[in-house]
């Protein structure tokens, strides 16, 4: 009970009663009545709430007792100036990993997971074609499929996802992204060369109740987002998220007869159920996922009823269907939280039928995974160790055209992680893990991360590792089908399309030093890195009539550095800056050459304000993100006529991105925003777009925006 | 086989039957004010022999312990921490060892505390 100024005396429920030294507690009713089991050995009885002073009241007999509590006057007001970072980059990891958190996100209305690393210097955001509007990310120099991409820790983005995966993660349903630079753990898998980015989903027991965000956009996009979350009982809560996007408007701002963006719609609907039992000590998620996603790119005046395939007007469509069940099952025993055993095991079918102009692709991959895990300590916390047991099943079925790829991979593996934590300034994960796969064979992969402080506010990195991959031509490369170019596999006898698996090892170093300038928060990261590989399957482009596929003949390496600064200039203003050298190069048959479309330099910088508001009502907040990219090396197009030559490099391109977001409330927020808000494009991003059907038609030469500017707004509504 | 079956299942009641003295728990209270005393009580902790876990939380002032009793009492950890300069529920640390303590963290001036809060 509480006594208010007019000393009446007011129940307070939810205030926790506890016997002092024991777990024996309850909490009391809506009426602030309490029941407790007596037992002589209890002593003394601890009221407490907050806002109010804890009592602790001597207890002899079991009887019934009537207290009231007295609001603490001590409490006093809290001013917090120091705000969390949107993008944080631990200074006690053993590992490079910086966590977006959802603030961040926030920053750009980002559609999907592809779009929410625009805001982050670690990872670049490129448009892969000019035609399928798909954008695909590279760490450290590389593409995408170097990097391991999980969603809640299970392999997500492989495969056949892996083209367009990214855009089948709707930016609402991420909760945070964690991105591991170098080698990362070895419990996930061996594929990881460049890093491992891990999405984390909403959850239906911290989720919104109810959230919904419409957005839509000039350039003809709308979406909408919903989700609802609830609790079914004291153990069990779900959630049902929707999510559908549409793009109906055709739009040819340059002029060359081809969609500058393609049609689209997707539907993506995911049910999550998640147990929790504290007492007991589990936690349970089981997720079903359906994905239906179409769209329909080329030229404006294509039909896909009656032009499918037709040598007169060129057109694509790509539908893919994805059904996808996963379940997480983890147990830490109550007593001794160190000790935890972790199962998950994911089932996805996926499912794409294209054509791009003559080219048909079809895939079908249908994936098994599962990982258990168990946790514990030698000795005592400061050694932990993490062991396992890991299986994968992989069907694919491939059409390219009309000849038939079929393969099935099978791989079980054990692994072994320890770690040392001094608890001071060094800890130390080394990992092993040996795996038996029927096409790459049995195989160690080890890796090794260590952090140092050897001052304050410091942390000196190193890692290095091992990866090892199965290329999947085809699905990775899919923009060579919406080319002119004949498709050569030089095949040397290796068991995936007669090549041989992709085998790399990545060394890395980075320092971040935290300090204050002028009584404000900055710090500094350098990092470098390096990746070696001993095999890759070599994406060839120099001949502008075809694409090579060939085992590596020599040496490739990527070679990335990265500087960055970032700099809280005001309680809410905070500026970020970061520089980037890339040196990646591969010996192809034509000579050792710099990657295609890959800049050299690269120089970012996102600025964001937020006003400053009491409740936290009528905010307002302040993005700018800017980046510049130097020029790119074309592949080489020297034996095309003179009217299809390109320089051996791109023009340097540079983009300006803003967002204006208003909050009204807890529950109400609208922001506006601005893509590419100086206009820049690539003038004409497809070669020989007046006659697609010539051997000189290409649409991969992309090196910048194809559509220009855009403007978009949006809202989000939440209910609690 | 047999045997092998055996040895695994004594192995395993061999493990249940002792799990309560090798994994003792017990909950003591700790005096101090910051991330950094949580450092050195928890680092103080774990160096005693037999000590598996130990975690200290800041605002509770609650340590609690996982240990060997075999090995450790709650007595001798108490003894270790209070040698780093933190005061226990039974146990006081000596001066010096108070007075080696960075001055952020002298959790028995009530100045230091109030900054902390």
């Amino acid at each position: 009970m509480e006594q208010n100024s007019k000393n009446q005396r007011i129940p307070l429920p939810g205030a926790n009663v506890f016997w002092l030294n024991t777990t024996v507690g309850t909490m009391t009713s809506d009426d602030g009545s309490f029941k407790l089991p007596y037992d002589a050995a209890y002593k003394k009885l601890v009221i407490s709430y907050i806002g109010f002073r804890t009592d602790t009241l001597l207890i002899e007999t079991p009887k019934s007792i009537f207290h009231v509590l007295k609001a603490s006057d001590d409490l006093g007001e809290v001013t917090i100036s120091a705000r969390r970072k949107s993008t944080a980059t631990s200074y006690l990891s053993s590992q490079n990993i910086s966590t977006i958190s959802s603030t961040e996100l926030l920053k750009a209305a980002c559609c999907n997971l592809s779009e929410s690393f625009e805001t982050n210097p670690s990872i670049d955001v490129n448009f892969t074609d000019a035609i399928s509007g798909t954008k695909q990310i590279k760490m450290l120099g590389l593409t995408s499929p170097y990097i391991l991409i999980t969603t809640e820790n299970i392999p997500s983005i492989r495969g056949a996802s892996q083209a367009y995966g990214l855009s089948f993660i709707p930016g609402t349903w991420v909760e945070s992204i964690q991105i591991t630079k170098g080698a990362g753990s070895v419990v996930n898998g061996f594929e990881s060369i460049a890093g491992q980015i891990n999405a984390e989903l909403v959850k239906p027991t911290t989720d919104n109740r109810v959230f919904v965000n419409a957005y839509g956009s000039l350039n003809g996009r709308t979406e909408l987002n919903t989700h609802f979350n609830t609790q079914v009982s004291d153990k069990w809560n779900t959630g049902l998220y929707l999510h559908a996007n549409n793009r109906s408007q055709k739009f040819d701002r340059n002029n060359d007869s081809f969609l500058d963006m393609p049609l689209a719609k997707q539907i993506n609907i995911m049910n999550r159920w998640q147990y929790t039992n504290l007492q007991k000590g589990l936690i349970s998620f089981l997720n079903v996922r359906y994905l239906k996603d179409e769209k329909q790119a080329g030229q404006l005046s294509f039909n896909p009823k009656s032009d499918r395939l037709s040598n007169s007007v060129w057109g694509s469509e790509i539908n893919t269907r994805r059904f996808e069940v996963s379940g997480k099952f983890g147990y830490v025993n109550p007593d001794i939280p160190y000790r935890s055993l972790g199962l998950q095991i994911a089932y996805s079918d996926h499912e794409q039928a294209s054509y791009f102009g003559l080219n048909e692709y079809d895939i079908r991959h249908k994936s098994v995974y599962s990982n258990l895990v168990y946790n514990t300590i030698i000795s005592d916390s400061r050694h932990k160790v993490k062991t396992g047991l890991n299986a994968t099943y992989d069907r694919y079925n491939e059409l390219v055209n009309s000849q038939v790829y079929d393969r099935n991979e099978r791989s079980v593996g054990g692994v072994f992680e320890y770690s040392f934590d001094n608890l001071d300034a060094l800890n130390l994960t080394a990992g092993i893990r040996v795996d038996h796969h029927n096409l790459l064979g049995t195989f160690l992969t080890p890796r090794v991360h260590a952090r140092y402080t050897p001052w304050e506010k410091s942390a000196f990195r190193v890692s290095f590792g091992r990866g090892k991959r199965a290329a999947n031509i085809f699905t990775e490369n899919q923009k060579l089908f919406a080319t002119s170019r004949q498709i050569n596999v030089q095949s040397s006898g290796g068991a995936i399309y007669g090549l041989d698996p992709e085998i790399a090892w990545n060394y890395g170093v980075s320092f971040l030093q935290g300090f204050n300038v002028f009584g404000r928060k900055a710090d500094l990261t350098l990092d470098f890195y390096r990746t070696d590989f001993e095999n890759q399957v070599v994406v060839d482009y120099e001949n502008p009539y075809e694409v090579n596929f060939y085992n590596l003949q020599g040496s490739s390496y990527a070679n990335s550095f990265q500087a960055e600064f970032s700099l809280n200039l005001m309680t809410y203003l905070n500026f970020k800056t970061a520089y980037k050298f890339y040196d990646v190069k591969t010996q192809y048959d034509s000579g050792k050459l710099k990657k295609p479309l890959t800049s050299q330099h690269r120089y970012f910088a996102n600025l964001s304000y937020e006003s400053y508001s009491e409740k936290g009502e009528g905010v307002w907040k302040f993005d700018a993100t800017f980046n510049w990219l130097g020029k790119q090396r074309f592949s080489s197009t020297e034996i095309s006529p003179q009217a299809y030559q390109l320089p051996t490099y791109s023009p340097s391109i540079s983009t300006l991105n803003l967002q204006v977001t208003k909050v009204f409330s807890e529950a109400f927020e609208i922001y506006l925003g601005a893509e590419n808000i100086t206009n820049v494009t690539q003038k004409s991003p497809i070669l020989s777009s007046e006659n697609p059907f010539g051997s000189n038609f290409d649409t991969t030469f992309v090196y910048g925006p194809i559509f220009g500017s855009t403007f978009y707004t949006g809202l989000r509504f939440k209910l609690n | 086989m047999k045997t092998i079956l055996l040895t695994v299942t004594m192995l395993f009641i061999g493990t249940l039957s002792y799990g309560q003295n090798k994994n003792a728990n017990a909950s003591i209270e700790v005096d101090g004010v910051c991330m950094m005393c949580k450092k050195r009580i928890e680092k103080a902790s774990l160096k005693t022999k037999g000590v598996k876990s130990a975690s200290w939380n800041v605002d509770t002032h609650e340590l609690k312990l996982i240990f060997d009793e075999n090995k450790t009492s709650v007595e001798q950890i108490e003894s270790n921490v209070t040698a780093v300069g933190h005061d226990t529920k039974s146990f006081v640390a000596s001066k010096e060892a108070y007075e080696s303590l960075h001055p952020c963290c002298k959790y028995r001036e009530e100045g230091v505390v109030e900054d902390h809060k």
